[in-house]
Parts: C-alpha cells; structure tokens; sequence
C-alpha cells in the first residue's frame, strides 16, 4: 500500500515535469484509488493463483500425454491412458445446441415482453423468468432424469429421427440420455439469463428511437427489427453469458448426458462434459496421473471459457467500432 | 391502447371555430377542397381522459410553410403527433374528430402509409445510432424492401443535399452517425425524412437544441423545401415563426385561438390574446 502511494506520487511528479496538466489530488482521492487498484489487484492474483495451480497439478499428466492429451480420445483409468477430446466435444456440442434453442426463444420473449405485451402478462411473464433463473440445477437434473429423457425417448427422439433421419445427427438408437437431451436442459437453464438481459437491452432503447422508426412509416415488426439491431452488442453480451453458464454447468448435465467417454455423430448417443467428468471421478480418482489429468481437463475448460469470452469480447468490440468508425 | 375514434361532430363546427381562422377560411381558399393538403376538424387528443387539444379546425395549403406557435404544455407536439398517428404509441392517449390529407380522411390511408406521407422531424436528433450516415439517410427505404444500390446512393445523394448535408459528409458516408454534430445529426433525420419522399413534414421545435448557425442552415432548407412539400413547424422562436413562415396558428391551453397569414399574426392579430401573446406578456 505505502509502495502504491510513493509510486503513485513520483509518477504524478515525472508527468508535471512533462507539462501536462493535472489538478492536484487529494488524500482522500489516493486513499480511495489505492484501495480500488488493491481490489482490481486481488482478482488478477486470484486468476492467475487459480492457473498457476492447475497447472502445476496438471504438471505429471502434462510429461506424460504432451499435447496429444487434447486430440486423444481415450479415457481409460484401468490403462492409465488418458485424452480430453470428448469432454471437450460433449461440452462445446451441447453448449452449441443449447445456444441454437435458447437464443431465439430468448429473442422472441424479450421482444414480446418489450413491444408486445400488456402490463400484465409482462409482470407475470417477468417473474416466472426470474424464478425459473433461481432453480437449482440439481433440480433441473432430475426434471432432466424424470420427465425430460422418457419424452425425448418416447416422443421426441422418434420424430426427430422420422423426419430428419436423412442426417447423421438423428440417427441410431434412441436412448433419452445424451447430447441432445444435456443440450436441451441447458437451453431451458440459460435462457432466463438471455431473456433478462436481451429485455433490458431492448428497454434501455429510447422512445425517440423508436418514434423515428415509425415516424419513417415502419410496421411494428420494422419497428422491432430495427431495436434488435440497435442492441446487437447488448444481445451478444447476453449470449455469452448464458454460454459461460452452459460450458461451465456441472450437475445438470452430468444427470442427463449420459456419461459416456466417446465422440459419436448422433445427437443422441451418450457423451461425456469435461465438468460432469470432474465432479464423477474426482473424488474416487485413482493414483496421481488420474487426478492429474482430471486437473489438466480442469485446465483445459478454463481455456476454453477464456476462449469463448475473448472472442465475444471481440465480436462486441468490433460491432461497437463499426460504430463509432469515424 | 390507443385508438382513433373518428366522429364528426357537425353542429359543434361552427360554433367552436375561432372568428379569425373561420374568415381566413373565407377569404383566401374558397372551397377548393384539394388544394388543402392537411384538413382538421373538431381534432382533439386525451391523455387518460384528461383533454389535451380539442375543437382544432385547420387547413394547410400545399407549398406553404405553417408555424405553430403557443406557451408551453398547449398541446403544439400533441397536435402535430396527431397528424401522423405518432399517438398510437402512446399509452393513454385517445384522437378524435377528423384529419384529412389531399381531401381523403386518414382512416381510410394504411397508418404507415400514413406516416410516410407525413414524415416527421422531432426536437431532438434522433439518428440511428447503431447505423452510418449513409444507413441513415436510406433507412426509411430499407426497412421496407430491398432497394438497388444505383437508387440508394441516388436517394443518399439528393436527399443530403436538400438537407444541406451533402458537402460535410460526402467523404464519410460510412462513418457513424454519431459522429456528427447535434445540428448535422439534425439535417440527417431530415435528410432521412426527405429519402421517404413524403408529402408533408412537420417540424418539432428542430432547431430548438441547436446554435444559430446550425439553426440559420435548417431554415435556410425549409426555403428550399416549401417548393416541393407543405410544412408545419412548431416553435418557440417567435422570429424564427415570422422568417420562415407563411401562415402562423397559434395555440392556447389545448385551443387553436387564431389561425392567419404569418404578418397579420404578427402585426395585427384579431384575438387579444394573439397579440398579448407575441409581444411577449406572457408565455
Ligand atoms: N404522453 C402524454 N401523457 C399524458 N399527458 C401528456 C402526454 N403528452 C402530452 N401530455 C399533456 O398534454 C398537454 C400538451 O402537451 P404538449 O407536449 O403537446 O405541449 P407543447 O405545446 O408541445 O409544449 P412544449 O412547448 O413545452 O413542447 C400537456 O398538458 C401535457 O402534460
Ligand atoms: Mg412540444
């Protein structure tokens, strides 16, 4: 704190002897800076102390497999030979499904509570979206195991496969328990979030925009796609939210996916999430490679959050830029 | 829900009609029902049942330049709102009585139809922030359908220049339009009214959040556009009413009190409030 404080001081002293003109500071002011920089501090140490431990836990499996650890496919205990590349699939795959259901559905309730809605049905809607948000996700998972896997295996599945069977994806046997099924949970899990956000978005929009689309002689519906353009960014905050909340859910899946260590074309087969194999095996692990490589799998779903985060990050930046562009 | 009751009550009409607008009427139009692009009768507009204007009585000629003057809370945006069905997208508020454009009741135009023959231009620039200069100008036009490349940067191009954009912006058609001035931003949702080629537009107070040279350059346009189209401008401005005006209405607590050529309102109006009004005892 006390080296924070001289640093600051002698920094603020170069720069007047640059001319550059600055009010002077009060105490207070560098007490209250100071603090805030510690606090920003901390997070970064936390981050990287989370890292830097993963890394170093991960360190036996890492000598061991190298870099093949992430292409491998083989997770067997018994062999001692371990790969993370379907943990990786079943989490990116049915993260992806959950995104492809959950987004337009969250659109759509967000335009509807927005533009269409009487006050009403907004305040009902609105609360019903805010407690499905608060459902533990162990609950989401035995819905999951009770209700949703017999439907899908009885119901959706088969028609899936009568209508769309010409394709891979809905093709084999119809179990109940697999991506599709861990996708869909997800999908109803995260899209609370997108709907909440995409409605502030959508709220946050001002009257005058609205009034000079329809001043232009829009319909409702221009009206509407001109406020979801306007909050592009806003909605793709939203989205990356709720796919940090799919890749990273645990429970849930790991009740409904199938648990099954393998990379097949069918959305309905079995797979495996990299947190679902964390939270299985963590605790019976046997010797130190297995715990190892469920560290490094640990390591690799932080990548890959980081990953999804960074490109959204840019995906914003470049939507907001294009913006601004002069 | 909003909803345009349209009832046409024709024994109030001659009583509720102020002295000055009826022999205006009488005088200058005739009965030539098509030269009036905008017609009013017995227009009011409640806001949860409380009355905001009533018994409003109008007529516009096309090619003429009208200012809407009156103190604050009169009913000026409430009345010019009404002209283009802007009151349907606000809760509570209830039109009645009977608006006729080229002759033809309003009711029997599609609404948007409606709003693109009466483009409007609010108080406070309101471009399309997400959107280039260019996106802005044609967005009226895109909205509904796709458009040749040929016929937008056409639109584009003479709409900037009716609006006396052209020249600052040329250069930077794609570039945000945030990035221009409050009174450049201003010229664009004109610019972007004019690209819908509507009949009539009507001005909120549009210079009102502006310097006087952005302000000199707008009334400067709406010279240039009373050629092709009739204009109804509210302000507060009682000199920017009698440079650009033709005709002046002016407006008192939600009634039209006089309604004549720009000079007589200004010089020697019938009703004393007018004239009370202009030289400034109240308002
Ligand atoms: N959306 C609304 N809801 C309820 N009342 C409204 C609404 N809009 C206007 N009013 C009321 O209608 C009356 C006229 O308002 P209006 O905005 O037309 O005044 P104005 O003449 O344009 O005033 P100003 O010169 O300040 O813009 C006011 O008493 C106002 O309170
Ligand atoms: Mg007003």
């Amino acid at each position: 704190m006390y080296y924070l404080l001289i640093f600051e001081n002698t920094f603020t002293i170069i720069e007047t002897e640059k001319k550059i003109i600055r009010s002077s500071k009060k105490f207070s002011d560098i007490v209250f800076e100071n603090l805030t920089l510690l606090f920003a501090i901390t997070i970064i140490v936390i981050v990287v102390f989370i890292c830097f431990e993963m890394f170093k836990d991960s360190a036996i499996s890492r000598e061991k497999f190298g870099f093949g650890f992430i292409t491998s496919e083989k997770w067997d205990s018994v062999k001692s030979d371990y790969g993370a590349l379907t943990f990786v699939y079943g989490t990116v795959v049915s993260s992806i499904i959950a995104l492809l259901i959950a987004l337009p559905i969250s659109i759509g309730v967000a335009v509807f509570l927005t533009e269409l809605a009487n006050s009403i049905t907004k305040t009902t809607v609105s609360f019903l979206i805010e407690i499905l948000a608060a459902i533990p996700s162990i609950i989401y998972g035995f819905w999951g195991i009770f209700v949703l896997a017999p439907f899908m295996r009885t119901s959706v599945q088969p028609a899936l496969q009568s209508t769309l069977g010409f394709i891979p994806l809905f093709q084999g046997a119809t179990a109940g328990f697999g991506l599709l099924t861990a996708g869909i949970i997800l999908a109803i899990m995260i899209t609370p979030i997108i709907t909440s956000i995409t409605r502030d978005v959508l709220k946050a929009i001002p009257v005058s925009q609205r009034e000079a689309a329809y001043a232009l002689g829009s319909t409702k519906w221009e009206a509407i796609k001109m406020a979801l353009l306007n909050a592009k960014s806003g909605i793709l905050g939203a989205t990356i939210l709720g796919l940090g909340r799919a890749v990273g859910e645990t429970m849930a899946v790991t009740m409904v996916i199938g648990n099954k260590a393998q990379i097949k074309e069918s959305l309905f087969e079995p797979a495996y999430s990299m947190a679902s194999v964390i939270a299985n095996e963590f605790a019976e692990a046997s010797g130190g490679l297995h715990v190892s490589a469920l560290i490094e799998v640990g390591l690799i779903l932080f990548g890959v959050t980081f990953i999804i985060n960074s490109l959204a990050r840019i995906l914003i930046y470049s939507f907001t830029r294009k913006a601004q562009a002069r | 829900m909003s909803e345009l009751i349209l009832d046409n009550i024709d024994n109030n009409y001659v009583s509720v009609i102020p002295a000055a607008e009826h022999s205006t009427a009488a005088v200058e139009e005739s009965h030539e029902h098509l030269k009036y692009t905008v017609e009013t009768e017995n227009l009011a507009v409640s806001f949860f049942g409380r009355e905001a204007i009533s018994d409003i009585n109008i007529k516009y000629r096309s090619n003429t330049i009208t200012a809407i003057i009156g103190p604050s809370g009169c009913g000026k945006s409430t009345f010019l709102r009404a002209l283009n069905f802007m009151h349907d997208l606000t809760p509570g508020a209830i039109v009645s009585g009977t608006i006729k454009i080229h002759g033809k009741d309003i009711s029997e135009y599609d609404m948007t139809d409606v709003r693109r023959r009466v483009g409007m231009v609010f108080q406070k620039p309101n471009p399309f922030p997400t959107m280039s200069i260019y996106e802005n100008v044609v967005a009226g036009l895109t909205l509904h359908k796709r458009h040749k490349k040929s016929h937008l940067d056409e639109t584009v191009e003479k709409s900037l220049m009716l609006a006396g954009l052209w020249e600052e912006t040329k250069d930077r058609l794609k570039v945000s339009a945030m990035a221009l001035s409050g009174g450049q931003q201003q010229r664009l949702c004109i610019a972007r009214t004019l690209a819908i080629n509507p009949e009539i537009i009507l001005f909120d107070e549009p210079t009102s959040a502006l310097d006087p040279m952005s302000t000199a350059k707008i009334e400067e346009t709406l010279h240039i556009l009373k050629k092709d189209y009739t204009i109804v401008i509210v302000t507060h401005n009682m000199q920017q009413a009698s440079r650009v005006s033709d005709y002046t209405s002016f407006f008192f607590l939600g009634k039209l009190i006089e309604h004549s050529k720009t000079r007589t309102i200004f010089t020697s109006p019938k009703q004393k409030l007018t004239e009370e009004y202009v030289i400034g005892k109240f308002g």
